[in-house]
């Protein structure tokens, strides 16, 4: 049997950097000038779901709203032709669905009202802070777990890696102009997760190099690394896309973006623990002697 | 020897096999439509009688039923046509009256020894069984508003009794502000505020000047008055909540200032609202002296009589009343103390001044609905909700002398009726306003629907991952398949063990799952593709292979723990629901991908001479 093939995937890190930082660039940018387009959870409002038994006419919708004095209904379809969400935003009112639904029942048309969420400016602002502050914990806790599990620079180069993850799953949804409600940003924490997952395979196989392998250089190291695990990193992305998709095709609208969100992340976190962390790791100067000094006594644990 | 378990290892994962299926079980029959009847207070027995009853109002709507059941507490129908149920508990509403709380419901058809193991099905959220969620927010400013308002009342009769002048007392905010002429003055108010109303702390003055007062209510009578504030609201919520007929309704306090309310199954949330949004009130009148006023019913007839006759007019009514204990008196007798507001407390002085000797009844007024019963033109019966008012008397005592903001109820049978007593006060009179911060109503055949479509996607998703397993990792593949269904078996068992509430999230957490959870299998098999490549043997690359990928799975799985950990302490309802899936498919994932794909694999190829692998 022969040696599996080595990729020289460090040889083209030069290009990753600038890929990195142009997309990190991007997204931060949209980040920052036009935001987020915040779900009902976090901007407050009232949204209501209706069902037609045929096809609804959004505009008709629309118009009729408009008269009976909602200021700039949102009227669109909802996965399907009958269905029809209308959203109403500004000053949230909880009577206002109760109206709505008066005003779409007057024509004694059939309607099956699906769903009702009001929530009020308050609950959307914690929300926001609640959701911030949870992925800082996130990014904190699993810094301190790798810094204790592996070594500093490992640990610098997997947060690294994962915010990168984030802030350019974040960027795509704010370019997209992709909705961003609460189920997005459980997304978003599975792919912190993920991604996680998958840089720390990557980083255990390069521990394990550095020890074995005792005379070559880091950058080969990390190379014969990467190599080794590319069939389990692609095959592990493509049944978790497998998923995916079942749920962004069939899962139904309300985990729409859900799907989209981890799709997006599942394929960055992919790209990242192949050459954020290990850049990173690079950049930083790792070397056999990181790895030597701090965990001499595992060594004897990691033997066949 | 290689690639062996041990007789223990193959019974342990044997054992967790029968358990999974033991407790997966119930969550594969499915139940019954039903319809439970319970009754408004819980002295009401609803015996054999009551079923019979029920039962015959059923069979009089041509409604087929079956497996009726009674515990004393509450009965239970079950409907063999589901589309009926809701007619049927119409039916049986009418029958029975407004003193019975009727409510739909699913009867589990758990077998009787699954459920004597403690097997039950998995919980449905309120996205998966249709239903209203409710976040209410106490405005515990305007309770501390109105305290102070009345405390202030107060301050100014006692100053006027003592003949202290002073230039201006008034509420800012939540401080009492006073402005005095001289320091003598001031003095003297200091002495009858620190010795009257100790619970009022006086501040030091914004700008130093001797001359003012300023007080402001201490923390810990805040704290009390907030907590009851948020109690009497919790105990009027439940009340209301009873009579809308849901089987498991949660009405529980969240925070410091919020209460849930969550109605799994109801169909129609107009009604909801209005009901929770209602007010049960109160009114004190004097018993009339002529034939003259309104004759109302004792709400638990006792030895006064069915009814009283009261002046029409109500003295004060319960938006006067800011709480009511249920106590004892010197002689340990029950009793009720009552505070009221400082204009409820002038008026009640004004109209007992004269009256003493007389009695003084308190009715308690409840607005509801009924279904009427009537036969149409076509023959057909109709059922239609009416709404109407109740009135009744829940308490009637003499007036020894005159009353002021605080008096006591005495003289009742026992503490039961004293503590019901102060509760339905409580109930009348809301403490303070509340109002509806979240809402989200989800119709029952959205739920439906979303149950359809995260059981589909489970389906094609699993579907699609096998097949890309053993297209891949051959008879490898299997082994891990078989695992990444017993896994899916496991995880369902827990959930339904652990009484985890299933969500649409957390569907999709299962979905997300099933794609990571062959992770590990993917680590594992690609080490012995590995091993076998740098010239291991057959049984050492196995053996190899899951040894050094074990802490890699360790590692990965532990941050994706934490992660999942996070996301369940700052999420809310359906976020929780996606944690608690992914945490417990992780831990499941780790047994099953680890050790029973090991065992499998031991038992084909452990300790036999192969040359190939077939991975």
């Amino acid at each position: 049997m022969t040696q599996a093939k080595i990729y020289n995937f460090m040889g083209l890190r030069r290009y990753a950097v600038v890929f990195s930082a142009l997309m990190l660039v991007v997204s931060s940018w949209s980040l920052y000038t036009q935001g987020l387009v915040l779900g009902l959870d976090f901007s407050g409002g009232t949204q209501i779901e209706v069902g037609y038994d045929q096809p609804a006419d959004v505009g008709e919708l629309r118009e009729k709203l408009e008269t009976a004095g909602f200021d700039n209904p949102v009227v669109v379809h909802f996965g399907s032709e009958t269905d029809v969400l209308i959203r109403l935003q500004g000053e949230p009112d909880q009577k206002l669905a109760e109206q709505v639904v008066e005003v779409l029942q007057g024509e004694d048309e059939q309607i099956d009202l699906r769903r009702v969420d009001f929530v009020g400016p308050q609950i959307g602002e914690e929300l926001r802070e609640d959701g911030g502050l949870g992925m800082l914990t996130a990014l904190a806790i699993v810094m301190l777990y790798v810094a204790i599990r592996f070594q500093l620079k490992f640990s610098v180069g997997a947060v690294l890696a994962l915010a990168h993850d984030v802030i350019i799953t974040l960027g795509i949804f704010s370019l997209a102009r992709f909705e961003f409600d609460l189920t997005v940003l459980a997304a978003v924490l599975a792919v912190v997760g993920y991604s996680l997952n998958d840089t720390i395979v990557v980083s255990d196989r390069i521990r394990e190099n550095f020890r074995k392998i005792r005379k070559a250089s880091p950058v080969e190291v990390i190379n014969e690394s990467l190599s080794q695990t590319l069939w389990r990193t692609i095959n592990t992305s493509a049944t978790t896309m497998i998923v995916l998709l079942a749920l962004f095709f069939i899962g139904g609208e309300l985990i729409h973006n859900f799907a989209i969100a981890l799709m997006i992340g599942v394929g960055i976190g992919t790209y990242s623990s192949i050459y954020v962390a290990a850049t990173v790791m690079l950049a930083l100067n790792v070397d056999r002697e990181d790895l030597l000094e701090t965990v001499e006594g595992e060594l004897v644990d990691d033997l066949p | 020897m290689l690639n062996k378990f041990p007789l223990w290892k193959n019974m342990m994962i044997l054992l967790v096999i029968v358990f999974g299926l033991t407790y997966a079980a119930p969550n594969f029959y499915p139940p019954d439509a039903a319809v439970q009847l319970s009754g408004q207070s819980g002295a009401m027995a609803i015996d054999e009688v009551v079923l019979k009853k029920v039962e015959g109002a059923l069979a009089e709507g041509n409604i087929e039923y079956f497996g009726g059941e009674a515990d004393g507490e509450s009965a239970l129908v079950r409907i063999k046509d589901k589309d009926l149920q809701l007619r049927a508990k119409e039916l049986i509403q009418a029958e029975m009256g407004g003193e019975y709380i009727v409510a739909l419901n699913l009867a589990p058809t758990t077998p009787d020894w699954l459920s004597s193991l403690g097997g039950t099905p998995m919980k449905l959220g309120l996205d998966l069984s249709g239903g209203v969620h409710f976040l209410l927010e106490v405005d515990l400013d305007s309770a501390l508003a109105v305290r102070l308002e009345g405390d202030l009342g107060e301050i100014k009769t006692a100053l006027r009794d003592e003949r202290i002048r002073y230039r201006s007392l008034e509420l800012k905010g939540n401080q009492i502000i006073g402005q005095f002429r001289d320091a003598d003055q001031i003095a003297k108010a200091m002495t009858i505020v620190r010795t009257n109303f100790r619970e009022l702390q006086p501040q030091s003055a914004p700008s130093q000047n001797p001359l003012s007062m300023v007080l402001k209510l201490s923390e810990v009578a805040t704290n009390t008055l907030e907590d009851n504030a948020i109690k009497q609201n919790l105990t009027s919520l439940r009340n209301r909540v009873n009579e809308l007929g849901v089987s498991e309704p949660l009405v529980s306090r969240q925070g410091k200032n919020r209460i849930v309310v969550e109605l799994p199954g109801v169909q129609d949330t107009a009604e909801a609202k209005r009901i929770i949004g209602k007010t049960a009130n109160l009114e004190f009148r004097l018993e009339s002296q002529g034939k003259s006023g309104d004759s109302f019913e004792f709400r638990t007839p006792g030895g006064q009589g069915p009814n009283a006759l009261l002046e029409k007019k109500a003295v004060i009514t319960g938006e006067n009343v800011t709480d009511a204990r249920a106590s004892f008196d010197e002689n340990g007798r029950p009793q009720v103390n009552i505070t009221l507001d400082s204009s409820g407390g002038w008026q009640m002085g004004h109209a007992t001044r004269d009256n003493i000797g007389r009695r003084l009844g308190v009715l308690f007024i409840e607005y509801k609905t009924k279904l009427e019963k009537s036969v149409s033109d076509t023959g057909e019966v109709e059922i239609t909700p009416v709404p109407f008012v109740e009135k009744h008397i829940i308490s009637l005592a003499t007036v020894q002398a005159q009353l002021g903001k605080q008096f006591r109820i005495t003289g009742l049978d026992g503490q039961r009726e004293s503590s019901e007593l102060a509760l339905l006060l409580r109930a009348g009179a809301l403490a303070a306003p509340m109002y509806i911060v979240e809402e989200r109503t989800i119709g029952p055949s959205l739920g439906a629907d979303n149950i359809a479509l995260g059981v589909k996607s489970v389906t094609v998703g699993m579907a699609f991952v096998l097949l890309f397993m053993v297209v891949i990792y051959r008879a490898f593949g299997l082994a891990a398949n078989v695992a990444l269904g017993m896994n899916l078996l496991l995880l369902v068992a827990f959930m339904s063990l652990l009484g985890a509430t299933l969500t649409l999230p957390g569907i999709a957490g299962i979905v997300l799952t099933v794609g990571m959870a062959v992770d590990a299998n993917v680590l594992i098999f690609s080490r012995i593709r590995e091993e076998r490549r740098e010239g291991a043997s057959v049984q050492g690359a196995i053996s190899a292979g899951y040894d050094r990928a074990f802490v890699s799975i360790l590692d990965a799985n532990i941050t994706t723990l934490i992660v999942a950990l996070i996301l369940f302490l700052i999420g809310s309802g359906p976020v929780q629901g996606f944690a608690v899936t992914l945490s417990i498919g992780i831990l499941t994932s780790m047994f099953t991908s680890i050790v029973m794909t090991r065992g499998l694999v031991n038992l084909v190829v452990g300790g036999r001479k192969i040359e190939k692998l077939w991975i």
